[in-house]
């Protein structure tokens, strides 16, 4: 059973068709990449899997479970993390307090305090920083700070979209170093990103969107290595 | 072991009584002095002859031998208008939505509490009361008092708010302003049908129209009412406990991520609806609490009680920066601590042209100058950044 699958997903913003069809699927431990242009869906993908936006057609499979029309809270304790587009950190708790509120769902304090030490020994940027506000953060730090509370509720799959949007490129180095490292300590995780050279190096496999649209779905390598999307997305 | 929940119960505890004190220290000692200035500058004015006259005392020596009772009042009613300050303000800071019913939310309050006196009274349970039993009552009036408000603000919110979430922002506005006039209503319509009238007395009992003497000056003594006292304890209680409710607490924190981002608290696992429902409980009940002690305080209350106080309290929630806790404390100290002022010494300093029922005028004649120049409030961040 895929840890996450998509089966004919059919999502409108009002009457505007923004998905017409998209299936996908995540396999445990795997990286999955979504790639495509501004516009091409990607994001709504992860608001409709993520129970922001609800398909009008289709299901979303978490493990086998339909969450197709839960809302967000519920399809958060189901098993599914998410880094959300713009971090999303809350400007006014302070580092510990997002990474609490990443663990809300979880009562047992000593497994928040593990995961709090977790987060700290991946980022120990964090810790220096975890009586300062969010909102005091510099753009690299955010981010760690979103990919670590993404994890605080050991979610059964990760979602992360554009991590690397407005980072300098040492930091995206950086943040696709982290991502891998947590793909090896056993997190799956489906990247959408517009960086579509350093998601498909990451990737194992890859879904390529276009307006709505899956029009391309191969290896990390092979996608790497395809004529079209060097020309559209790698610029090549 | 370190404490994950908070940085230390004890801080979120003494950090808010600290503050407390800090804005009445500094909101007294600024009207104090502004108002000993004028005293110096009135000296030798017709004001100054014709106290000098009746009461035998120039304008200088009037002024500061009053100000420790007027300070005394203005933290008194400048606590009350926190406490319902804090209402509106954190309702803003979920929804960005001004509950206009919230002054009606305090009547209900203080109908319910002073309902339950009144109840009490009639079965003798009042008249038995020794001095601590007294208080027991009203305790229990407060709690009866906190605990419908709380519930009715939840039930308006469910009713009249929540269908309306997604609307245009002045629609809720307009909402809330036909629930603030359909209460009062409801409070006329019970309390006619019940009682036959509609304002209602609180009962006299226990000790708390005593005046206990704090310390004295020469001759004169500075004393506070019991039942002021008891305000100021209770409202202190009950901030502190807000406080900490919101700072230390994983439900507080949940309403302020909740504040910042609904999504992404949503996208946590966090039901913002419940917290919102939380929010509206917990202003509401604050507000409530405000009810009983104002009519504690000032006695007699009516379905329109809470208009005044309801207006005040949105000033002094604006003036201190609405959406930001602290500074709805700030402001209502600061509105009561001006009211006070100018209540006291209008007339005096007017030759009887403006009395003491100006005051109101002069509250928000200050409210009107700082929003011009601070439009964001005392503490307010930037709005523009919420939108």
């Amino acid at each position: 059973m895929s840890v996450l699958e998509l089966d004919n997903i059919h999502s409108y913003y009002g009457n505007i068709h923004a998905l017409m069809g998209i299936s996908l699927t995540v396999e445990k431990g795997e990286i999955v990449a979504l790639i495509g242009a501004n516009g091409a869906g990607k994001t709504t993908t992860l608001r409709s899997i993520s129970g922001l936006l609800h398909p009008r057609k289709g299901h979303v499979l978490l493990e086998g479970k339909d969450i197709s029309h839960l809302p967000p809270h519920t399809v958060h304790r189901a098993g599914l993390g998410l880094v959300p587009e713009g971090r999303g950190i809350f400007p006014g708790l302070t580092v510990l307090e997002n990474l609490e509120m990443g663990a809300y769902i979880i009562d047992d304090k000593a497994e928040i305090e593990k995961g709090i030490q977790n987060a700290f020994s991946l980022f120990p940027r964090l810790k220096e920083r975890a009586q300062q506000m969010g909102g005091t953060l510099s753009g690299g730090e955010q981010q760690m700070l979103a990919t670590a509370r993404g994890l605080m509720s050991n979610p059964t799959i990760l979602l992360m979209d554009e991590p690397s949007m407005g980072l300098a490129p040492v930091l995206v180095d950086q943040i696709f170093e982290i991502i891998k490292e947590l793909n090896k300590r056993g997190t799956t995780i489906l990247l959408v990103e517009q960086n579509a050279l350093m998601a498909l190096s990451i990737a194992n496999r890859g879904y390529v969107l276009q307006t709505g649209n899956i029009v391309l779905t191969d290896t990390g390598a092979n996608l790497k290595a395809n004529d079209m999307v060097r020309k559209a997305y790698l610029g090549m | 072991m370190r404490n994950i929940m908070g940085t230390g119960p004890a801080r979120e505890i003494i950090m808010p009584i600290v503050q407390m004190a800090i804005f009445v220290a500094g909101a007294g000692a600024l009207c104090s002095v502004i108002m000993i200035i004028l005293a110096t500058l009135f000296q030798g004015s017709g004001a100054d002859h014709l106290l000098q006259s009746t009461q035998g005392v120039g304008i200088f020596a009037y002024t500061v031998g009053n100000l420790p009772q007027v300070l005394i009042d203005g933290m008194t009613i400048g606590f009350v208008y926190a406490a319902i300050a804090l209402g509106y303000t954190m309702v803003y800071g979920v929804l960005q939505f001004i509950n206009f019913a919230h002054s009606e939310i305090f009547a209900i309050g203080a109908f319910a509490g002073v309902e339950s006196l009144i109840a009490l009274n009639a079965v003798g349970s009042l008249a038995k009361a020794g001095t601590i039993g007294s208080f027991g009552y009203f305790g229990l009036a407060l709690l009866i008092g906190m605990a419908v408000a709380g519930g009715t603000a939840v039930f308006v919110e469910r009713v009249a708010y929540r269908p309306l979430r997604n609307s245009p922002k002045l629609v809720p506005l307009i909402s809330a302003i036909g629930v603030s006039f359909a209460l009062q209503d409801i409070i006329r319509l019970t309390e006619s049908l019940t009682t036959g009238q509609f304002y209602r007395v609180i009962p006299t009992f226990g000790n708390f129209d005593d005046r206990l003497t704090l310390f004295t000056i020469g001759s004169k003594a500075i004393d506070i009412q019991v039942k002021s006292l008891v305000v100021i304890l209770a409202a202190v209680t009950m901030l502190v406990a807000l406080n900490y409710l919101v700072k230390a607490t994983k439900v507080g924190k949940a309403i302020r991520a909740v504040s910042q981002d609904p999504n992404t608290a949503a996208l946590l696992g966090i039901g913002v609806n419940g917290v919102i429902s939380l929010t509206f409980l917990v202003g509401g009940s604050l507000g409530g609490a405000a009810g009983v002690m104002y009519a504690l305080k000032f006695t007699r209350i009516d379905p329109f009680v809470g208009f005044m106080p309801g207006i005040k309290a949105f000033a002094a929630a604006v003036l201190g920066g609405i959406g930001n806790l602290t500074g709805a404390l700030l402001g209502g100290i600061v509105l009561g601590m001006i009211e006070s002022f100018a209540g006291a010494y209008l007339g005096t300093f007017t030759q009887g042209a403006f009395g003491a029922e100006y005051k109101d005028m002069v509250a928000f004649l200050i409210l009107i100058l700082v929003i011009i120049f601070r439009p964001n409030g005392l503490l307010g961040e930037n709005l523009s950044q919420k939108a």
